[in-house]
């Protein structure tokens, strides 16, 4: 009897600590072994790879600009659980809602500060971070796949970012999404001047499945609250498993052919598992197509993910953190009047990074807002598999022309973007020398189109020039790049009332 | 597996396509097939089939003082109503650009979103707007106008009262 006692508050006395084994079974993290179970005995760590390799651990590798953008949506998604408590998705409602989280709510105020500022972070990080993996030639076989993932994970970035700028029903966000919905319906530009719109309307079908109306009203809100707290999250989720899981999947980060050399071998305390690199996998043979990553490819050089790799990871999320709660303070997130449906905000003004967008669209709405985007997006997703090169892989602005290249692309970039800008600002363009044009030949031939051209043919011309596709993408790349900061900015600081350029918000005239 | 005789086929190469499988295959896309129609089905929900909108069409009375060719907007609608020697007209006041409100001038109209100008009967002078801005249906009873939003009438139709 007391034996079983005893048992008993033995067992009582061990149960914390027999919960914590059953949770972590591996043990603490001390030896590699214990490492690698640490890893792949976690659903949520072992979509990474148990052991890294050094050279993904240089911060020049990859300036933590996946983990940031990743810290940063956790970011948004903890503090838009939060903002949700009291928001209200019904015109004015939401509008007084979003007044009681900034006046009322205790700490709302910082919550939604550091919700949008968290989201801008990810805009910021996403865009970085595909620039990184172009640059570093990293989207090439075998990761081609995983590059388009990526380009998913940018859309849903912008839907999200321009979904959410809806909710708070201000003057800003009305305007902004009365903008968005009619450059969904911009291709009635095409049909209308084809006069086909009765029978062949996308545009207009575009626009009544985002608003669900006529009007911006509160089908449209609770359209958009639908998107920005439910499906965007949850596709993005989905893309962002994959996007991880694809990593390991596809052999770790690109990294450079004579990548042993360049490392040099490993400092003290850390222990390379293989020094001789296995000939074969035997267990893989029979299910893997061709070699597995690990095969032939020598020392491994890799070094144990826990704790290399994740105490780097947990440095970027809290400087990630730190940034978005210092800017939640520095700034708050602007909040206009009440939305007024027969009063335009002058200028209106969507988010930053679809400003860019707004200055194409100035020229015509289709080409801007369509057209252009479209382009890009389909450029972009071609790029690994127009370059099957395999020189400068893993290496900043590897390949042909290197960075000598990128940097006459600089040039060539915001030259032909600033020339064509000057010249639209200085002399207007078709509309105001032949009133009577068709429409077609505005959509066509706008300063938008001639920009891709020249930065198309420029681009062509590296193809030639150095034989190799990779240069020709280095310089396109570039260019748009130069081109969305050249339109972005101008569009931000350079545009006011009624889109007039003006030198300085100091200029704008006073109504 | 059937062995051809004299055949240099191996056990281990894969048959053209065997029965079985291609009643399997057959099942398999039957299947995706209903599912994707289905799917596509359930995305027919979204689109409303009846839209909750305010009604466009309003009444104004037109004041004595109203000189030709001054605008008159009516509080709350996206219409300009003007009057001349020839009669009462409507201009919808919506860009045809990217649907911002335009604001009537000593010129014609402004844009105050992306910049186009428009002249005094609606047609495009300036910026991205690709088409001239539609005239709108007007009823008169005395001294009141009725407009519908909702209905257009070519650029130039003038209404007189009886």
């Amino acid at each position: 009897m007391t034996s079983a006692m005893t048992e008993f508050f033995g067992n009582l006395r061990a149960a914390p600590r027999r919960i914590l084994e059953a949770a972590f079974r591996g043990g603490a993290p001390t030896t590699d072994r214990t490492r690698s179970t640490f890893i792949f005995g976690n659903v949520f760590l072992h979509l990474h790879s148990v052991r890294v390799h050094r050279w993904t651990l240089r911060w020049p590798a990859t300036m933590g600009l996946g983990i940031a953008t990743t810290a940063a949506f956790l970011i948004t998604l903890v503090t838009g659980v939060l903002l949700m408590f009291y928001y209200k998705p019904y015109p004015e409602a939401a509008y007084q809602s979003i007044k009681d989280i900034h006046f009322v709510v205790p700490t709302g105020r910082f919550m939604r500060n550091i919700h949008r500022w968290a989201a801008n972070v990810m805009v910021v990080c996403v865009l970085l971070h595909m620039a990184r993996a172009f640059y570093t030639a990293s989207y090439r076989k075998p990761r081609e796949f995983n590059w388009l993932v990526g380009m998913g994970l940018l859309s849903l970035t912008l839907g999200l970012s321009f979904t959410g700028y809806l909710l708070p029903w201000d003057q800003l966000a009305y305007w902004a999404v009365t903008i968005g919905a009619n450059i969904a319906q911009s291709p009635r530009e095409i049909t209308d001047a084809l006069e086909i719109t009765e029978w062949f309307d996308p545009g207009g079908f575009q626009r009544a499945l985002l608003l669900g109306s006529e009007i911006v009203g509160e089908e449209a809100l609770i359209r958009f609250y639908l998107l920005h707290v439910m499906v965007l999250p949850l596709a993005l989720v989905f893309l962002m498993t994959i996007h991880f899981w694809r990593i390991r999947k596809d052999g770790g980060l690109a990294r450079p052919d004579d990548v042993d050399q360049r490392l040099g071998p490993p400092e003290g305390e850390v222990y390379p598992v293989f020094t001789q690199a296995p000939e074969k996998t035997y267990q893989l043979a029979a299910i893997v197509r061709g070699r597995t990553p690990a095969v032939g490819s020598g020392p491994e050089n890799t070094v144990p993910s826990m704790p290399h790799l994740f105490y780097a990871e947990l440095g970027v999320m809290m400087f990630t953190t730190l940034v978005c709660v210092a800017l939640a303070i520095v700034s708050d997130a602007p909040l206009k009047e009440l939305a007024n449906p027969s009063v335009p905000e002058n200028p209106a003004k969507a988010p930053w990074y679809f400003l860019g967008l707004q200055e194409l669209v100035s020229f015509s709405a289709f080409t801007g807002g369509i057209g252009i985007p479209a382009i890009v997006l389909l450029g972009l997703g071609l790029i690994p598999f127009l370059d099957r090169e395999s020189a400068g892989t893993g290496r900043w602005f590897g390949g042909p022309g290197g960075w000598p290249l990128v940097q006459r692309a600089l040039l060539v970039g915001f030259g032909a973007a600033l020339a064509v800008e000057a010249l639209v600002i200085r002399f207007g363009w078709i509309r105001e020398w032949f009133p009577a044009v068709g429409q077609l030949v505005v959509t066509a031939i706008n300063p938008g189109t001639i920009l891709t051209l020249i930065y198309g043919a420029y681009s062509v011309w590296l193809v030639k020039r150095h034989n190799s596709a990779r240069a020709g993408a280095l310089g396109l790349f570039t260019c748009f790049l130069c081109g969305f900061l050249v339109l972005t900015i101008i569009g931000t600081y350079f545009r006011g009332p009624n889109w007039v350029f003006y030198w300085s918000p100091a200029d704008w005239p006073k109504h | 597996m059937t062995v051809i005789p004299g055949g240099s086929r191996s056990r281990l190469d894969p048959e053209a396509t065997p029965r079985r499988d291609w009643l399997g295959l057959t099942a398999l896309w039957s299947m995706v097939s209903a599912l994707s129609f289905g799917f596509l089905g359930a995305l027919r929900l979204p689109k409303a089939a009846v839209v909750a909108a305010p009604s466009k069409s309003f009444k104004i009375a037109i004041p004595e003082a109203l000189a030709a060719g001054e605008a008159l907007v009516p509080q709350g609608h996206a219409a300009a109503v003007f009057r001349d020697e020839e009669g009462v007209y409507a201009i919808s006041t919506i860009c045809t650009h990217l649907g911002c409100v335009v604001k009537p001038n000593a010129e014609g109209f402004e844009c105050p979103c992306h910049g186009s100008r428009f002249d005094k009967t609606g047609g495009v002078v300036k910026g991205p707007a690709p088409r001239a801005l539609p005239w709108l249906q007007v009823r008169l009873s005395g001294d009141e106008a009725q407009i519908d939003e909702g209905k257009t009438v070519p650029g130039g139709t003038k209404v007189k009262s009886a």
